[in-house]
């Protein structure tokens, strides 16, 4: 498998620090306490320039999803699904789904983080159905 | 406070090259013959042009095209980003330059090769991902959601989710545009209109959300526009269209053919919010709108723009395309050249030189009675007014 590995800024770098060590991290106000993603060196809420990194659960669901037909992703045969995943603990993020099979997939379903090792050492998360 | 900027210009002249999938020459060419074409609808000289606007995205400088072209000073120059969102942004700028008197003809201009030269619709690489001029794209890219296709598809999915709307709901766009495009000489489609089923037998570019026929034409082509204030109407060569309104907004939270991250998805509340500038500043209301122009890269947007203006409730846009609302004779015929699927996607602008042609009575697709058309991009719009 393909992947372009990320842009990766000052702002995000602790994020994919995160996924290289097997961790989804979500950064959270030091002073007011509220979580924001995509990462943001500022507070929006209350400007605060502190921040820490709490360790997400990787449980969400899956908030939208897609099936590109022209996408330059090989994938072994099966179709690569983008997922919009919300995490429970209220972020947004674009990610793939798999392990579900299409006439599976909801709007809905009940997901849990996972992380795959792509070409040149870039190890992205990933989600799959959640294990009951 | 008040917008100072409605009814205080005009739209002038209005030009455009032929839209191709290979001009064959430069896009600085193109900018310049649709520049000149414009000019001369509106009875203007190069020479009478004190202020510029185009893109953030437009390859053609304008001291460039000023030298080209024979424009001779400038005292007022912008551009307006975010692609497609820029549409009505140009002309707002304009119509604000003109308002506070800092410039009396503004040539605004859009040229590109889209299809013979560099394609949006291919995958796009880190190269074209910068963090401050493509916002959270970078984000995405890894994931295979590499072009604006995919990337709003993501979005209008959760709004199919909603509102139980299914790709054959957006056939009826799709099937409604052509059909304006196939009387339209200009149009990519020109005698060519489709039917329902052959859009359902077209091919998915991203299920379950968009297929071939519901996705614009990459073209090549230029358009242009003069923009004068008031006062110059009884100088112009053709009859002009007034600038009832020209809004521009950004949400917090928003981004570009991306919106991820607003609470509520199964919309664009941006539209809202333009909208809710354009009835402000013009005084009118959906009723008082003939014909509307609706930015429409793919075809569920088109959905979001009836809804969010109020043209009809959320979620029923499926029933009021299928009632025939936007076709010939209906009550806001949509697209009347047959939309940036139809006729060609040249960034937008098509879609003004669209609405001032139908204000002065010339449209391929004429609408009867018109007196204001509505112009939309999304994060950008226009009231347009008939002037008499």
């Amino acid at each position: 498998m393909k992947r372009t590995a990320p842009l990766i800024t000052r702002d995000d770098q602790f994020f994919w620090d995160g996924v290289a060590a097997g961790e989804l991290r979500l950064q959270r106000c030091a002073r007011c306490n509220r979580m924001r993603h995509p990462p943001a060196p500022v507070c929006p809420f209350c400007h605060s320039l502190d921040w820490r990194v709490d360790r997400a659960s990787g449980r969400g669901t899956l908030y939208s999803y897609v099936i590109p037909r022209h996408t330059p992703i090989e994938s072994g045969g099966d179709p690569v699904v983008v997922a919009l995943i919300e995490l429970e603990e209220g972020a947004r993020l674009v990610s793939n789904l798999s392990g579900a099979a299409i006439d599976e997939i909801r709007n809905g379903m009940p997901v849990e983080v996972f992380f795959a090792d792509f070409e040149n050492g870039l190890r992205l998360h990933q989600f799959r159905p959640a294990r009951r | 406070m008040a917008s100072a900027i409605p009814d205080r210009a005009l739209i002038a002249g209005i030009g455009q090259t032929e839209f191709s999938r290979n001009s064959g020459r430069s896009e600085l060419q193109l900018a310049a013959e649709a520049s000149l074409a414009a000019l001369d609808d509106a009875g203007l000289e190069p020479a009478d042009v004190d202020g510029m606007v185009t893109y953030t995205l437009d390859s053609s400088g304008e001291l460039e095209l000023m030298r080209i072209v024979g424009v001779k000073e400038l005292s007022y120059y912008s551009r307006a980003p975010y692609g497609g969102a820029a549409t009505c942004a140009v002309v707002m700028h304009a119509a604000a330059a003109i308002a506070a008197g800092a410039a009396n003809v503004v040539l605004i201009y859009r040229a590109f090769n889209e299809r013979s030269g560099r394609r949006f619709g291919l995958p796009q690489g880190p190269a074209q991902v910068s963090p401050s001029g493509s916002f959270w794209w970078r984000w995405y890219i890894p994931f295979g959601l590499d072009t604006p296709a995919k990337w709003a598809a993501l979005h209008f999915q959760r709004y199919m989710h909603a509102y139980g709307v299914t790709n054959e709901d957006f056939g009826h766009y799709s099937v409604a545009c052509r059909s304006y495009a196939a009387a339209n000489p200009n149009a990519y489609f020109y005698q060519r209109p489709i039917t329902l089923e052959e859009h359902q037998n077209s091919r998915w570019i991203v299920e379950p959300v968009l297929r071939l026929l519901d996705c614009c034409q990459e073209s090549d082509g230029g358009v242009a526009l003069v923009i004068t204030g008031r006062e110059r109407a009884r100088d112009l060569r053709r009859p002009p269209a007034r600038i009832a309104a020209a809004a521009q907004c950004a949400l917090w939270g928003g981004d570009i053919v991306s919106d991820y991250y607003h609470d509520d998805i199964a919309g664009m509340p941006e539209i809202g919010a333009i909208g809710r500038q354009l009835w402000t500043q013009s005084g009118l209301r959906p009723r008082d709108i003939q014909a509307a122009m609706l930015y429409d890269h793919f075809s569920p947007i088109v959905f979001m723009h009836l809804e969010e203006f109020g043209f009809c409730g959320r979620g029923e846009a499926r029933d009021f395309i299928q009632s025939g609302n936007i076709g010939p004779g209906g009550s806001l015929p949509v697209n009347t050249h047959g939309g940036l699927l139809g006729e060609a996607y040249i960034h937008g602008v098509n879609h003004i030189n669209e609405a001032v042609r139908q204000l002065r009575g010339a449209a391929v697709n004429q609408v009867s009675d018109v007196e204001h058309v509505l112009v939309s991009a999304g994060m950008s719009g226009l009231i347009l007014g008939r002037w008499s």
